[in-house]
């Protein structure tokens, strides 16, 4: 059961594509959330996912860790393919669910309701899953937890339950927890989006630093103007489609898609502001 | 009312305590890991499996349990391949029998009590461990059977109460337990309200310590649970304290 801890810089594969999702199709009922979604992430990259609500960029981040099922298309996460195979009810299911665990164990990710387990405390939260999962000795995933906790600065916090904390704290708690894993890629589903605005700055805060690090986030949000000064790459999506797609510079400067043009100018304050 | 008979027959009555407490404490115990997996099975998700446990538990909650004992210890003694068999040493037995029935029936009961304590896992905790890379026995074990059986301790304490009762039943099927004991000294003494007062305050005692021991448990698992409720009364203190 146990899988070998991956440093992430170790792990990165020759061509350094850490992610690489391939015409991504996804359907609920008659609804096409996706219709064809492809992204490649390089070592590093901060690709920032915007787009109105509905427009499938939760969804698309959604199946990269198979919390959802596509219905076709392909991932790779450091250049190894998620096998899928057809499944009985239509569209596709894992070939093989230790390959999908193991995959799972290499991308973090962070809810928008951060999804702390209420039962453990911070540092249990922390250790869990590279304990239970990556089999790493307690006391060295202490150790590392502790430093993590320092890191998104909840170390006081470390005995408290998630009731006691902020929400600020808890995503910060949840990202911490995250990278416990020692992920390749960290995969972002609105973290913010639950978050009282004064609460915002301080989680905010936390991935700036990670960006700087260097590390490969996918990045779900609708903080505009977070978005442009961390991210790499933008991604704006609209009815399950990519509509724009290119640096910061150029999707907020300059966007060729008209759509893009209008989202933008409906968040126009918050990229002020 | 005869006063000299309590301290007559008081120590008789006591002498039923352990077979009640057997009777409930077995029971309770195979019927708990029976629940457990009833409860697994009924949330699984796999519909053929669902349908059966969603009948098991309606025909043993649906029917009374003297009838259930009375079926299995008159009703399995009917059929000659049953007598046959290697199970009858275990079925001609009352005790067994008994044990049997309330395993059965409390096993059905508790299942569902589990069932909505699975069910109360919020599902978002659920998927932070997929996303983990947690695989499903993980997930149940470390994240969701910790959460399900504390927000089940509650309603189990009641069952666990109820099974405690439940076991005067067996009575019916010759066991000496405390209400039998007392029936049978009710039949040579004709003094039912002096020996039923005595049998209803042994169990009104057991019950008492029962009550207390789960209060317990239910504080030293929950500590999270506690501090949530911590929280409330402050934040309800701190309304007051506006007003």
């Amino acid at each position: 059961m146990a899988v070998a801890p991956s440093d992430p810089a170790a792990a990165a594969p020759a061509d350094g594509v850490m992610l690489s999702v391939t015409d991504l199709h996804k359907r609920f009922g008659n609804l096409e959330v996706l219709k064809g979604v492809s992204l490649t992430a390089q070592e590093g990259d901060v690709i920032s996912m915007i787009g109105a609500s509905g427009s499938g960029k939760s969804t698309f981040l959604r199946c990269i860790n198979l919390l959802e099922l596509p219905d076709s298309g392909e991932v790779r996460v450091a250049g190894e393919l998620i096998n899928m195979v057809p499944s009985r009810i239509g569209g596709m299911r894992p070939a093989d669910t230790k390959q999908v665990d193991r995959i799972r164990s290499r991308l973090g990710m962070v809810f928008q309701s951060f999804n702390l387990w209420t039962h453990m405390t911070v540092l249990e939260n922390v250790i869990e899953a590279p304990v239970h999962v990556l089999g790493v000795p307690k006391r060295e995933a202490i150790e590392r937890a502790e430093a993590l906790l320092d890191k998104v600065g909840i170390a006081d916090k470390r005995d408290q339950y998630p009731a006691h904390l902020s929400g600020g704290q808890q995503q910060r708690c949840a990202i911490a927890r995250a990278l416990a894993m020692e992920p390749q890629v960290m995969l972002f589903d609105e973290p913010t989006s639950a978050l009282d605005p004064e609460l915002v700055g301080e989680v905010l805060r936390v991935m700036r630093d990670l960006a700087d690090e260097g590390r490969t986030m996918i990045i779900v949000t609708h903080e505009m103007r977070f978005a442009r000064e961390v991210s790499s790459e933008i991604v704006f999506l609209h009815q399950g489609r990519i509509e724009e797609q290119g640096p910061p510079s150029q999707v907020f400067g300059d966007p060729r898609s008209e759509r893009c043009r209008q989202f933008l100018a409906t968040s126009a304050h918050e990229v002020a502001g | 009312m005869r006063f000299e008979l309590f301290a007559e027959y008081f120590p008789a009555l006591l002498a039923g305590i352990p077979m009640t407490l057997k009777l409930a404490g077995l029971s309770l115990f195979i019927g708990f890991f029976l629940a457990v997996v009833l409860a697994v099975l009924r949330t699984s998700g796999i519909r053929p499996l669902e349908a059966f446990v969603r009948s098991y538990v309606y025909v043993f909650r649906g029917t009374p349990l003297l009838v259930q004992i009375f079926l299995i210890y008159y009703g399995t003694g009917q059929f000659d391949f049953i007598k046959e068999s290697f199970l009858w040493p275990v079925l001609r037995e009352a005790y067994w029998c008994a044990i049997i029935a309330l395993t059965l029936n409390t096993g059905a009961y508790t299942s569902e009590i589990i069932r909505g304590g699975i069910e109360s896992v919020p599902w978002g905790q659920v998927e932070a461990a997929k996303a983990c890379g947690m695989n499903v026995w993980l997930r149940f074990r470390r994240v969701v059977f910790p959460q399900a059986i504390r927000q089940a301790l509650p309603g189990y304490g009641n069952e666990i109460i109820l099974m405690v009762k439940s076991t005067s039943l067996a009575s019916t099927v010759t066991l000496l337990e405390i209400t039998g004991i007392a029936r049978k000294i009710v039949s040579q003494t004709y003094a039912p309200l002096e020996l039923f007062i005595m049998a209803g305050a042994i169990y009104l005692t057991i019950v008492f310590v029962i009550t207390r021991a789960v209060d317990m448990l239910e504080n030293r698992l929950s500590p999270d649970l506690m501090a949530r409720r911590h929280v409330k009364n402050a934040a309800e203190r701190d309304i007051a304290s506006v007003h």
